[in-house]
């Protein structure tokens, strides 16, 4: 048990090649010690690729098949579907991807995965862009962020996977983030479980230091203040209609987020407040969810 | 223990021969002219005759992306495609035998767009004769059945993935007298596959990891070597067949070859015809022979070369078409037989190219023509 309340087992180990201060490394270590050795993960290209280490290395101790980057859930299916064959109930099936292998490249077979409710868990560590080749947009890119393929800020807002996820009516979604470490494991505990139910997903926004422009000892501190400005709460929803509240917006301030971001350091303060219109619009529609009795 | 002799079309007498191999996850597509393969696997799953986990994928490339996984877990596993669906494959048939993902594949040759079409042409898997997938091409239903079965057993046995071709609707969609060996040979011909290496928390091997130069260059030497080992394996696993089933193909035939002024060579549904023409030129008092390369993936080099040493000539006959080089065939045979002092003379053929309609008469005048005139360095448009 470390500094927060929160039982691991060490699957993820020391030594891996994550930047210092990465959130991504902080994710994978409450997912994967969370569920466990008896799991199979699937990687695509991404900076979760670098972290589980190049051969003859791992960081993991699990097995790790790195697929292609759009075919995550694809791959995933046919493990699962294999063990199934087996007679293997027990094992766990993990994807961990990026936003660019989830939002983009990998939608089409998430999608379809999801659509046949394949029994896997899916893990989005989502730092809104293609990071691990340089910071270029995603379509999980906010608006009016700088990445290096929208020099000027990003023309349009970002993609609502949580809500396109939860429309297809899977047992599990939800949101989390590293600032939140106890929720987060908490959700991959539930998606543990909820094993034989078939797909379940999870949004983490991982804070990325380079890509984002953020200090070193800055992701917590920015996956936080996304949260408490409403920029990303924290949020599970059951078969596309149970939805329930975790953290969401304390109504901080969006600069507060932004300013700790050199991405946004080219907004004027009318940009500014455009963004901060959007989350609060946000937020309202998302509050009507859980108002439902 | 006789087979069942049943009249099936050659997609259902494909769907016969993966029921025999057991294969437990099939991951299916539609895509014509294949689709009646899948229908007849899902339609035995359904009546409790196979015990298989079928996934419906939204593509080829899901498809594949499912195969490589579902075999590394170490089950078999079967899928089928055509044309477009090969070519969206494509990134995951190099990624299949990199990970050296036995898996079995049916591929339905079809025109590959632009423009549509729906015809007999090999283009689209011969255009993958670099992916690292063993190639088989067959001229019938019966042949595409035993030969599923002789792939499983040559792809587990060095690890590679493994494609059995038949072209559209030639083979596809004609009726003919299928039979089916029992269960019982299948079995025997061909154990259940129990890798060593695979995705499993006890094992805890992981694949794909980023490798340094020095490791890649041993990974694709290995998987060379692995290649190369197909050809023995594929010539024992008919050996094997022919001896438990009766019928045997070889990974080349030569048929009619005793003294030959002119050998004809072709693969695929080409070659009954090409039979039928040899027939009757040999009817006629001209020494013609046949030779059809079934193994097209390791290409059977020395084999080809035994079967026309001291041949004068060889028209080869291609039902596809390379822009800027030509029939693929014809420029695997001149590759093959260069450097022979005693090699015959290469003719290369494109006919059929497309799906257009190539009878023994049209066989024969291509024979005469090649006999009277020197080979041209260049493919000849042949119709």
């Amino acid at each position: 048990m470390g500094y927060y309340n929160i039982q691991e087992e060490k699957v993820f180990n020391s030594g891996h090649a994550a930047c210092p201060g990465c959130s991504e490394a902080l994710a994978i270590r409450y997912i994967i010690n969370t569920l466990g050795p008896d799991s199979i993960g699937v990687v695509p290209p991404s900076c979760i690729a670098i972290i589980s280490g190049p051969q003859p290395l791992s960081s993991m101790r699990m097995p790790v098949y790195q697929t292609t980057l759009e075919a995550s859930a694809a791959s995933a299916t046919g493990i699962s579907r294999a063990l199934k064959a087996k007679g293997n109930d027990h094992t766990n099936v993990v994807v961990i991807a990026g936003d660019g292998g989830t939002y983009d490249i990998g939608f089409q077979s998430l999608s379809s995965a999801a659509e046949r409710n394949e029994d896997f868990i899916y893990v989005c560590l989502d730092n809104e862009g293609y990071m691990n080749t340089g910071a270029q947009k995603s379509s999980s890119t906010p608006y009016l962020a700088y990445t290096t393929s929208t020099p000027s800020g990003k023309p349009t807002p970002k993609k609502n996977l949580a809500e396109i996820m939860a429309a297809h009516r899977i047992p599990y979604v939800a949101t989390a983030t590293t600032g939140y470490p106890e929720d987060l494991a908490r959700k991959v505990a539930r998606a543990k479980e909820l094993k034989g139910t078939g797909l379940r997903f999870i949004l983490v926004l991982t804070p990325c230091l380079d890509g984002w422009g953020v200090a070193d000892h800055a992701g917590p501190k920015t996956s936080r203040l996304a949260v408490e400005t409403g920029v990303f709460p924290l949020y599970e929803v059951e078969y596309g209609e149970r939805y329930t509240l975790n953290f969401g917006s304390k109504g901080t301030p969006v600069q507060a987020y932004l300013s700790q971001q050199s991405r946004y350091k080219h907004l004027r303060p009318e940009q500014i407040q455009e963004i901060q219109s959007q989350v609060d619009a946000n937020w309202e529609r998302l509050r009507e969810r859980f108002s439902v009795p | 223990m006789s087979g069942e002799r049943i009249l099936v079309n050659g997609n259902h007498a494909a769907a016969y021969g993966v029921r025999l191999a057991r294969p437990m996850v099939v991951p299916v597509y539609p895509i014509t002219p294949q689709t009646p393969i899948v229908e007849k696997i899902s339609e035995f799953q359904a009546e409790g005759q196979m015990e298989v986990e079928l996934v419906t994928a939204e593509s080829e490339h899901s498809a594949m992306s499912a195969c490589i996984t579902a075999s590394l877990t170490g089950v078999r596993v079967f899928t089928a495609t055509a044309s477009q669906g090969l070519m969206l494959m494509h990134e995951m048939l190099h990624y299949a035998s990199g990970a050296r993902a036995p898996i079995v594949m049916v591929n339905v040759n079809r025109t590959i767009g632009s423009p549509w079409g729906f015809w007999p042409d090999q283009t689209d898997s011969l255009a993958q004769r670099d992916t690292g997938w063993i190639q088989y091409y067959c001229e019938s239903g019966q042949e595409s059945l035993d030969t599923i079965l002789q792939a499983f057993r040559v792809a587990e046995k060095v690890l590679l993935p493994a494609m059995v071709v038949h072209e559209a609707f030639y083979v596809s969609h004609s009726l003919e007298v299928v039979e089916v060996p029992a269960q019982e040979l299948a079995d025997q011909f061909l154990p259940p596959f129990t890798p060593p290496h695979r995705l499993d928390p006890e094992i805890k091997e992981s694949w794909g990891n980023t490798v340094n130069q020095d490791m890649f260059y041993r990974h694709r030497k290995t998987l060379g070597e692995a290649m190369d080992n197909a050809l023995a394996a594929a010539k024992e696993a008919d050996a094997d067949y022919r001896a438990l089933v009766g019928r045997g193909y070889g990974i080349i035939e030569e048929y009619r070859c005793d003294n030959p002024e002119i050998i004809i060579a072709t693969m695929g549904s080409m070659t009954g015809t090409a039979r039928e023409a040899v027939d009757e030129l040999r009817a006629e008092g001209l020494a013609v022979g046949l030779l059809k390369v079934k193994l097209f993936r390791p290409f059977p080099l020395k084999d080809v070369r035994r079967a026309l040493t001291g041949v004068p000539k060889v028209v080869v006959l291609d039902r596809n078409f390379a822009p800027g080089t030509g029939g693929f065939l014809h420029q695997e045979m001149k590759a093959a037989l260069y450097g022979m002092s005693d090699g015959p003379e290469v003719h290369g053929y494109l006919a059929g190219v497309g799906g257009t309609n190539i009878p023994p008469a049209k066989i024969k005048d291509m024979v005469r023509e090649a006999l009277a005139e020197k080979a041209a360095a260049e493919p000849v448009w042949k119709g």
